[in-house]
C-alpha cells in the first residue's frame, strides 16, 4: 500500500536524509521524499498499518533532521 | 515570504546592525568578546543546536558542523591572537544565514510557480442528487453520477456532456490556448476549465483515474526518478564533506608540525585560520540545492507546454537523442482519411459513394469512416441486406437488391473481378456491383501541418537520423517519408515488426547516443517501452499511452517533440554549467585558501555567492524557449 504525506523540511540534503531514515523503519517497504513538492510517498510493507508505522517514521526522521515535520 | 523566512530576515538584520555597532565600539578584552557573542548567538543559535544534535545522533558531517567549527574557530583564534577582531566570525554566520534565506525564497518561489502551472487538481465537485445540488469531495463521486460544472469552474472528473454546451480552456492539459468547444455527447476531460456555459456531465471514471489526477500523480512522482547527474551529486556530497573536513584538519595540523620539526615557529594561528577558510569555502550546498532545482524547474516548464516528462532521468536521456523513430498514422499524419478522388466510375460519383457508404457502414475501420464522412448524409440502414466482412480484404454487402463488394485488390481477385490500378499514391478502395467493376475510390491520409517543420527542426537540434515505421503499403509510406524529409522508412510492418526494427536501430547506435520513439500510443506500447525514450503523442485521455510512455505530449503536434528535445538540452546545459561553475570556483578558492591567498570574505563569496548564482541559473530552466 502506498500513501503520500505532506512534509515540511528546509533543505534538499535534509530531505535526502529523511528518505534514508524512513526507509530503515520497520513496516516501510520503500520511501521517496520529494523536496520540491514537499511530499513523502511511503510504500508500506505487507500487513503494516500506516497509523502505527508513521509515528515511527516521524521519530526516525526527527533524529536525522531536527526541524522536519510530516503531516499524517 | 512565510513566517519562518521573515523570522530569519529579522535575525539577520538585528545581528548585522549589532555587529556593525560593536565593530566600532572602543571596548576590548572579555567585554568585547561577550558583546560579539550576542549577535553570534542571535544569528547562529539554530545552527549550533543542529550541529550539536547531529553529533549526538551520529550525523556529524554536515553544513551546520562546517559552519560551527569555522565560526567557533575564528573566535578562538581572535582570542588567542588578542586582536579582538570578532567581526569575521559573526559575518560568516551572517552570510551563511543570508544564503539559506535566499535559497529558501528561491525554492519556495519556483515551487509555487510550478504548482501554479500544474494547478489542475479540482477541490470539489457539484453532484446532482435527489435533494438538488450538493458540493462534495470529488473522490466520493461514483461512476455514472451526474455533476454540474458552471462557467469558471474546473471539470473535476472525466465524463460525457449530457446537456448544455460550452467552450473549454484545456491549456493546463495541452498547453494549447485556443478554447475547445463541447456540446451534448462530447467527452470532456478533468482539468479543463469551463468558460462559457453551464454543462451537465455524466462521469465515466472515478476521480482517481481521471485525467487530472493521473497527470498530477505523474508530475508529483516525476522528480523521484533521479537522473544520473543527481545521483552523482548526492554521492559526491556524501564523500565530499568528510573529505573536506579531513583536509582542513590536515591543513591545520600538518604544516605547523612540519615547522616544529624543522625548528622554526609553528605558526598555529595562521594555519588554523587557513583551515577554517577552507571549511567555509567547501560547503557543498550550491550543488546539492541547484541540481535538483534545475531538473525540477525543467520538468515544470515542460509540463506547462503540455509536455509531461516522467522523470529527471528521461530529461537526461532526451538530451542525448540522435535517432528519432516515428510511427506514421496519427503521429506524422492526421490519421483521418480523406477521399481524394473517384476514378473509372461506371455510374455517378455520388451514387457510387452512397453505395460504398451503405455497404461499409457496419465496419469501424478508419477507411469506412472516411467514406461515410465523404457521403455526408444520414445512412439509411434499412437498405442494407446481408453483409460479410472478409478480413484484410474488404466487405461484400447487399444494398437494395445489388451485391456490392468494397475492398482492396485482394478482394477483387477473391471475387474474380478485373480492376484498374490507380496511378496516384494512396489507399485504393475498389468497388464491384453485381460482379461488375464499378470504379475505385482513392483515399489518403494527409500529413499534419507541422510534421515537415518538426523533422527539419529535429535535424537542427542535432538528430542524426529520422526514421518512419508504418504498417501502410510501400508506395504510400515512401511518398509520405519523402514529402516530410525523413531519412529512412520501413513499410508494411506488423506491430511486432516495429519492435524488431527498433531493436535493429538500437543495436546500430553509438554508445551514449539514445533513440526516441514517437507514437500515438494506441498500439505502440511495446515499442514505446523498448526505445530509450518513448514519446506518446495526442495521449490525452488514453491511459495505456500515459502508462507506457516516458514522455507524454498532451496534444498531437509533432513540433512538440522538437521543443521537448531542445528544452532537455537547455536544461542539461544549465545543470552542467552549475556543476562546473560551482566545483570550479570552489576548487580554485580552496587552493587559494590553502596557500594563504584567500581571506574569510572570499570564502563567504565562494560559499554563499556561488549558491545564489547557481540558484538563479537553475530557475532559468522554468522557461521553455
Amino acid at each position: 500500500m502506498k500513501k503520500t504525506y505532506k512534509i515540511d523540511v528546509d533543505c534538499a540534503n535534509c530531505a535526502a536524509k529523511m528518505e534514508e531514515a524512513a526507509k530503515k523503519v520497520e513496516g516501510v517497504a520503500d520511501c521517496t521524499v520529494n523536496y520540491m513538492t514537499l511530499k513523502m510517498a511511503v510504500d508500506f510493507a505487507e500487513g503494516a498499518s500506516p497509523a502505527e508505522v508513521m509515528p515511527r517514521v516521524l521519530k526516525a526522521c526527527k533524529k536525522v533532521e531536527d526541524d522536519c515535520e510530516i503531516f499524517f | 515570504m512565510n513566517k519562518k523566512q521573515k523570522k530569519s530576515l529579522y535575525r539577520i538584520i538585528i545581528a548585522a546592525v549589532l555587529t556593525a555597532i560593536f565593530h566600532f565600539l572602543p571596548v576590548s578584552g572579555v567585554l568585547r568578546l561577550i558583546l560579539f557573542l550576542i549577535p553570534y548567538i542571535i544569528i547562529g543559535y539554530d545552527i549550533l543546536k543542529k550541529c550539536f544534535l547531529g553529533i549526538i545522533h551520529g550525523q556529524v558531517f554536515d553544513e551546520c558542523f562546517l559552519m560551527t567549527v569555522a565560526t567557533a574557530g575564528a573566535f578562538v583564534i581572535a582570542v588567542i591572537d588578542g586582536t579582538g577582531d570578532y567581526t569575521e566570525a559573526v559575518a560568516v554566520m551572517l552570510f551563511y544565514q543570508t544564503g539559506e534565506l535566499f535559497e529558501s525564497i528561491a525554492v519556495g518561489k519556483s515551487r509555487k510557480n510550478i504548482s501554479g502551472l500544474m494547478d489542475i487538481r479540482p477541490d470539489s465537485a457539484r453532484l446532482e442528487t435527489e435533494n438538488g445540488l450538493e458540493t462534495v469531495d470529488p473522490d466520493e463521486v461514483e461512476v455514472g453520477s451526474v455533476i454540474v460544472v458552471e462557467p469558471g469552474e474546473k471539470i473535476p472528473i472525466d465524463g460525457v456532456v449530457i446537456s448544455g454546451s460550452s467552450s473549454l480552456n484545456t491549456s493546463a492539459l495541452t498547453g494549447e490556448s485556443l478554447p475547445r468547444d463541447c456540446k451534448e455527447g462530447d467527452e470532456v476531460l478533468s482539468g479543463s476549465i469551463n468558460i462559457s456555459g453551464e454543462i451537465r456531465i455524466r462521469t465515466s471514471k472515478p476521480f482517481g483515474e481521471s485525467t487530472a489526477s493521473k497527470i498530477m500523480d505523474l508530475v508529483e512522482n516525476s522528480s523521484s526518478r533521479k537522473s544520473r547527474s543527481e545521483k552523482f551529486i548526492s554521492k559526491f556530497a556524501s564523500v565530499y564533506t568528510p573529505a573536506v573536513c579531513i583536509g582542513a584538519l590536515c591543513l591545520a595540523v600538518l604544516p605547523p608540525l612540519v615547522n616544529l620539526a624543522a625548528g622554526s615557529a609553528p605558526l598555529w594561528g595562521t594555519w588554523v585560520y587557513r583551515a577554517l577558510i577552507f571549511l567555509v569555502i567547501s560547503c557543498p550546498c550550491a550543488l546539492v540545492v541547484s541540481i535538483p532545482l534545475s531538473f525540477f524547474a525543467g520538468l515544470g516548464g515542460a509540463g506547462h507546454e503540455g509536455i509531461l516528462i516522467k522523470g529527471a532521468n528521461y530529461l537526461e536521456t532526451l538530451s542525448k537523442v540522435k535517432t528519432v523513430v516515428f510511427d506514421k498514422t496519427g503521429t506524422l499524419t492526421k490519421g483521418t482519411f480523406d477521399v481524394k478522388g473517384i476514378h473509372h466510375g461506371s455510374m455517378d460519383d455520388s451514387k457510387l459513394i452512397e453505395y460504398a457508404a451503405i455497404a461499409e457502414c457496419p465496419s469501424s475501420h478508419p477507411i469506412s469512416k472516411s467514406i461515410r464522412s465523404a457521403y455526408g448524409k444520414k445512412i439509411d440502414r434499412s437498405r442494407l441486406g446481408i453483409t460479410e466482412e472478409i478480413g484484410g480484404k474488404g466487405m461484400i454487402s447487399y444494398v437494395d437488391t445489388c451485391k456490392v463488394a468494397v475492398g482492396n485488390d485482394k478482394l477483387m481477385d477473391h471475387i474474380g473481378v478485373g480492376y484498374c490500378s490507380c496511378h496516384s499514391v494512396g489507399t485504393v478502395v475498389h468497388m464491384a456491383i453485381d460482379s461488375e467493376y464499378a470504379g475505385h475510390i482513392l483515399i489518403s491520409d494527409t500529413p499534419k501541418e507541422t510534421s515537415k517543420a518538426a523533422v527539419k527542426e529535429l535535424k537542427k537540434q542535432g538528430v542524426e537520423e529520422t526514421v518512419m515505421l508504418t504498417g501502410d503499403i510501400d508506395s504510400v509510406g515512401k511518398e509520405t517519408a519523402r514529402d516530410l524529409g525523413l531519412d529512412k522508412v520501413y513499410t508494411e510492418l506488423l506491430p511486432a515488426d516495429k519492435v524488431e526494427k527498433t531493436e535493429m536501430l538500437l543495436s546500430n547506435m553509438k554508445k551514449g547516443d539514445t533513440l526516441a520513439f514517437v507514437g500515438d500510443g494506441m498500439n505502440d506500447a511495446p515499442v514505446l517501452s523498448r526505445a530509450d525514450v518513448g514519446i506518446a503523442m495526442g495521449a490525452l485521455g488514453s491511459d495505456a499511452a500515459i502508462e507506457a510512455a516516458d514522455v507524454v505530449i498532451m496534444d498531437d503536434d509533432p513540433m512538440k517533440v522538437a521543443v521537448a528535445l531542445k528544452h532537455s538540452k537547455r536544461c542539461m546545459g544549465i545543470v552542467y554549467e552549475n556543476i562546473y561553475f560551482a566545483i570550479g570556483i570552489k576548487v580554485l578558492c580552496l587552493i587559494l585558501g590553502a596557500l594563504g591567498f584567500a581571506n574569510m570574505w572570499l570564502a563567504i563569496f565562494a560559499d554563499v555567492g556561488v549558491l545564489v548564482i547557481c540558484i538563479l541559473n537553475a530557475v532559468r530552466a522554468l522557461k521553455v524557449r
